[in-house]
Formats: C-alpha cells, sequence, structure tokens
C-alpha cells in the first residue's frame, strides 16, 4: 500500500477539518441565526461546491493561485515558494471543497436550538458570542460532530480539486484517491484493491457513527439546510 | 425606591394586526401585573416588547430613570442591558448545564461569592440539595422554581413571566399558583404576568390590563376589572361575574363564613384557613326573589336594593347593593314579573356551592 499517500491523506483532512471547524462554525452561526438580508447568496455560494464538478472548483481555485494572480504572486513573494502543486495550495482547496459538508450539518444543528433558550440567554445578560458559544455550541454538539466526521471522510477521498490544484506530486500532493487512479493505470490492481478497500471501509466507518450520532440527538442531517 | 416602568408602545405585525400598550408600573405596593386576555389578543407581543425582544415601531419604555426604549430617538436596549428577568412559558432551563449552572448564568460574574448567594437563593425557593441535578431530571414544579431561582439572582429590576402555570399538570398548578404568589410578593421586585386564566389573574396580581384585539381595554385592582368590566370586550374576556375581596370568619363543617362589607356570605368548601380571600359569583348562578324566604335551600339570602337594570341579548342583567355590589342574570319574563326597576327592593338567593373563593394571601 502507498502509506505515503495515506498519510498524506489524513494530515490534509485533520488540517482541513480543523480549518473549517475556525470558519464554519461562524459561519454555519450567522446563516442560521441571523435574518439578514443577502444569507440566501451565501447560502448558495457555501453549497455551490455540492454541485459544481470537482475540475471546475479545481480550475478556478488554479487560476486564482496561479503564479500570475494576485494572490499567487503574493504568496510567492512572501514564502519563495508557488502555492499551487504544493501541500498549503491543496489545502484551500479542500476547504472550499468540504466546505458545505462542515457548515451544513453545522448550520441545521444550530437552528434546531430552541429559539426560546436563545433568547433566554440573551435576557440573562449574555452577549451573543457567549450565548453561542455556552449555549448553542454545546447544544448543537452532535450536528457538530457529523459536520466534522464528514467533512474529513470527504477530504479523504476527494480526487478531481486535488488533481488540478496539487498535481501528483509524491508525498507533496499525491493523496490516497490518486495513488489508487495510478496504481490502476499501472494495471496494479492488487495494490489499488487494498487502498480501496482501506478507504471503503474507513468512509464507511465515518458515515456510521454519523448515522449513529443523529439517531441519538433525535434529528436527522437534511443535504440543504 | 424601586423602580417604576412605563411604557406607551405600537407594534404592527403587517398592516392589519397591531399592538398598542399603555401600561404603567408601580414598584412600590403593588407589584404585580397581570396581563390578561385570550390568545392572539397581543399579550406575548408586550412582554417581548419589555424584554427587548421585539422592537416596537413606535412610543417608548423608561424604567426608572433609564430609557428602555424610545422610536423617536432611536433607543433600543437589547435585553442584555436591561437587567430584567424574563421566564418563558417552559421555563427555558438550559438542559446542558445543571441547577447551580442554570443560576449561575445570569449572576453578575464579578460576585465575590457567588456559591453563597447560590445557595440562599436556592433556599429561598426550596431547592436545597438540587444544585447538581439536570433539568431532566426534576419534576415540572422544581423546574418552575429554578426558573424563578435563575430570575431572582439576575437581581432584576423586572419580572417578566409568560404564562407561568401553563406547563404545569392540573392537580400541581394550585400549589404552585400560591407558593408564585408568595414568591412575587416576597421578594418585592415589579413583575408582569402574561396569563389567560381568571384563578391564575385573580391569585397572582394585584393589577390587572385586560387585552383584546391588541389593545389594552382596561387597567385596575384584579377584582375591580372582574366586576366592572368597562365594556362588552372587556366582559366577554374576563367572564362577567362578582369578584368581591372578603375575610373567612368561620370554617367549619365544610362550610365557611367569609365578611363581605356589612354582608355575611356562606360558602361550600373543605376546611379553611381564616385569610383573605375573593368571593367570585357567577351572574347566572343569582336568583332573585320580591321577599326572604324561610324553606329555600339555598343558604345565601341577601336584602339588597337594585341599582342597575341593563338590557342584555334575551337576558336582563340586574345589579343591585347588598352590602356589597352583585350582578344577577335573569330572563326578561322574570324581570317583568317582578317588577324590578331601579331602587326597588330585592333579595338574592345564592346557593352556597355556587360561590368560589380564591385565597389570597394579604388583604386585597
Amino acid at each position: 500500500m502507498d502509506w505515503s499517500a495515506i498519510f498524506l491523506s489524513l494530515r490534509l483532512a485533520t488540517a482541513t477539518t480543523l480549518i473549517l471547524l475556525v470558519v464554519g462554525l461562524p459561519l454555519a452561526g450567522w446563516l442560521a441565526l441571523s435574518s439578514r438580508r443577502g444569507r440566501w447568496a451565501v447560502d448558495a455560494l457555501v453549497a455551490l461546491p455540492l454541485v459544481l464538478p470537482p475540475t471546475v472548483l479545481g480550475f478556478y481555485v488554479l487560476v486564482a493561485l496561479g503564479p500570475r494572480s494576485p494572490l499567487g504572486s503574493a504568496y510567492e513573494a512572501i514564502t519563495g515558494n508557488t502555492i499551487v502543486f504544493s501541500f498549503q495550495g491543496l489545502l484551500v482547496a479542500s476547504v472550499l471543497y468540504s466546505l458545505p459538508f462542515a457548515v451544513q450539518p453545522f448550520a441545521a444543528a444550530f437552528a434546531a436550538v430552541d429559539r426560546n433558550l436563545i433568547e433566554t440567554a440573551w435576557c440573562l445578560g449574555a452577549s451573543r458570542v457567549r450565548t453561542f458559544t455556552r449555549i448553542v455550541i454545546p447544544l448543537a454538539r452532535p450536528g457538530i460532530i457529523a459536520g466534522v466526521v464528514l467533512s474529513f471522510a470527504h477530504t479523504v477521498g476527494e480526487f478531481g480539486v486535488v488533481l488540478m490544484v496539487g498535481g501528483n506530486l509524491p508525498g507533496t500532493t499525491r493523496t490516497v484517491s490518486i495513488s489508487i487512479y495510478d496504481d490502476v493505470q499501472a494495471f496494479d490492481y492488487a495494490r489499488a484493491g487494498r487502498t480501496a478497500a482501506l478507504l471503503l471501509a474507513f468512509s464507511f466507518l465515518a458515515l456510521a457513527l454519523t448515522y449513529r450520532l443523529q439517531r441519538r440527538s433525535g434529528r436527522a442531517w437534511p443535504l440543504t439546510s | 425606591m424601586a423602580p417604576h416602568l412605563v411604557a406607551s408602545f405600537l407594534q404592527r405585525h403587517g398592516p392589519a394586526v397591531s399592538v398598542q400598550a399603555d401600561l404603567e408600573l408601580e414598584g412600590a405596593n403593588n407589584p404585580v401585573m397581570v396581563l390578561f386576555g385570550p390568545s392572539g389578543s397581543g399579550k406575548t407581543t408586550i412582554l417581548r416588547c419589555l424584554a427587548g425582544l421585539d422592537r416596537p415601531q413606535a412610543g417608548f419604555i423608561r424604567c426608572g430613570e433609564d430609557v428602555w426604549f424610545d422610536a423617536a430617538a432611536g433607543i433600543h436596549l437589547p435585553p442584555q442591558q436591561r437587567r430584567l428577568a424574563y421566564v418563558s412559558q417552559d421555563y427555558g432551563l438550559f438542559p446542558h448545564l445543571t441547577v447551580e449552572q442554570n443560576i449561575r448564568f445570569g449572576m453578575d460574574a464579578a460576585l465575590s461569592d457567588p456559591r453563597d448567594r447560590i445557595e440562599t437563593i436556592l433556599r429561598t425557593v426550596h431547592l436545597e440539595g438540587m444544585a447538581a441535578r439536570l433539568p431532566t431530571q426534576l419534576s415540572g414544579g422544581e423546574r418552575q422554581r429554578v426558573a424563578l431561582a435563575r430570575a431572582l439572582a439576575r437581581e432584576p429590576r423586572l419580572i417578566l413571566l409568560d404564562e407561568p402555570l401553563a406547563a404545569l399538570d392540573l392537580p400541581l398548578r394550585d400549589p404552585m399558583r400560591r407558593e408564585l404568589r408568595q414568591f412575587l410578593r416576597a421578594i418585592a421586585v415589579p413583575s408582569v404576568v402574561v396569563t389567560h386564566d381568571r384563578v391564575d389573574a385573580l391569585t397572582l396580581g394585584d393589577r390587572m390590563a385586560v387585552l383584546s384585539g391588541g389593545r389594552i381595554r382596561q387597567v385596575g385592582p384584579v377584582h375591580e376589572v372582574f366586576s366592572k368590566p368597562v365594556d362588552l370586550a372587556v366582559a366577554a374576556s374576563v367572564g362577567v361575574e362578582t369578584v368581591v375581596p372578603g375575610e373567612v370568619v368561620e370554617s367549619t363543617n365544610g362550610l365557611a363564613t367569609v365578611r363581605v362589607g356589612t354582608s355575611l356570605v356562606h360558602v361550600a368548601q373543605a376546611a379553611l384557613p381564616l385569610q383573605s380571600v375573593f368571593v367570585c359569583i357567577r351572574a347566572e348562578d343569582v336568583t332573585l326573589e320580591t321577599s326572604e324566604r324561610r324553606d329555600v335551600s339555598a343558604r345565601n339570602q341577601w336584602p339588597g336594593r337594585v341599582t342597575a337594570i341593563q338590557q342584555e341579548a334575551g337576558v336582563v342583567r340586574v345589579t343591585m347593593d347588598c352590602g356589597f355590589s352583585l350582578s344577577a342574570l335573569i330572563t326578561r319574563p322574570a324581570c317583568d314579573q317582578l317588577r324590578l326597576e331601579e331602587d326597588s327592593a330585592v333579595t338574592a338567593v345564592v346557593k352556597a356551592t355556587a360561590v368560589h373563593l380564591i385565597p389570597r394571601d394579604n388583604p386585597a
């Protein structure tokens, strides 16, 4: 088995999930709990990766982060490296691609928190931020765990975006799904089969865990909130 | 000096529905104001505006020296800055926090010894030793007490209670109602209680405001509003009956005697302590006679004089003075047969079982 690819995928998924927690929780909180205008546009934007072909997303990330783009050249000026075809570039693409898989379960769980409890917390003097961290997040925990599991599993299995943005550099950007693709290209079906079986088992376990958590908390995770 | 709440505001929900509230709440003597009305009459809207959860379109809300809301000046303090306690219908206890954590949530973080204070408060609401329980491990009555304890811990300037007894099972309601009244009197913080239940209103309130169709129709002492509704809308929502304050002077053999003004009222009622009560008599339970009789089963016969006769749909409402003001609902032919007119002498006959008492812990 291609252990370096497996470790790379795990590293990428862990980093992606952590970033999604930091970015996704406030974003989902805003989506679920505010009634501000323009919410629908952000809703649609977050859900975009669900319907967009990964190659399209990857293409735009590639263009946006390429050496001739403002972002890409700024990054290169600071670090001395290009961001595309690197782990960091892969990370940016993964975060964008897995965004709905984190934000939607988060937002669904936040929206299911009894509005009454939120207002009670406000009347007890708790700021919006304190209400969010002390009341909303703890009560939405099953949904947050679901979002974490799903975005982690989704990142481990991604292919198209990785190929577009990361290329196929062993140890740097060759993830587990690309390694399977390479094995098949090289007619090494036995090796591809072992890696595929591992990924299958992992994905099943991740989903089983998610649904188990949903069942205990008594609500299903809708794809669109 | 206790704060004084003055509120006058308008909240629109679309072109057809609006709620207009004009309220004044004295801090000192009569701290409990009941907002009474059928569902949909705008009670909860008023409470939410007072709490700062909804923003009215026009008007102002002032508490003591502070301006909580002023549409003209563009002031709208969020609930966090109003230092009030809002207890929702289902109490709003945080299910993932223990009793102690729930109470502590609303307390001033700068407090030097919160533990002592929490224990004092738990004693006040008779929940000693329950600090570590989760809300799911409590009965309905205990949950209400935790909600009250949490409200009290905040040292609020105003307490808002939305249908505080609606979530309780029927047998629990009676004792909890009395407990709540004692609690509200003891803490002496001005409170606004929303209810659609007549007994709640009579037990809990010092004053009441009757809402109908998004407007406050009448404000006054509770028994007065019940006895003397100013218009038909109020009469329809409070259900017309005579409500007068009295004192239980005797209670034996399932029959209580209550002094009301200069008259005595006999009531079929299980043993009752000698205390203040509201005496409630429905107008349709009052029979009128031209003179006193000896051979009747009814325990109450009050001679008096007719003070007013009003025609209503198919019936006649006779108001008489028999030591207190009493309404009777009789038919047209009965009225003609008795030849009733203003100032004629008449005797009201009421069975002891038709009189209801609502205990009060203080002279009203």
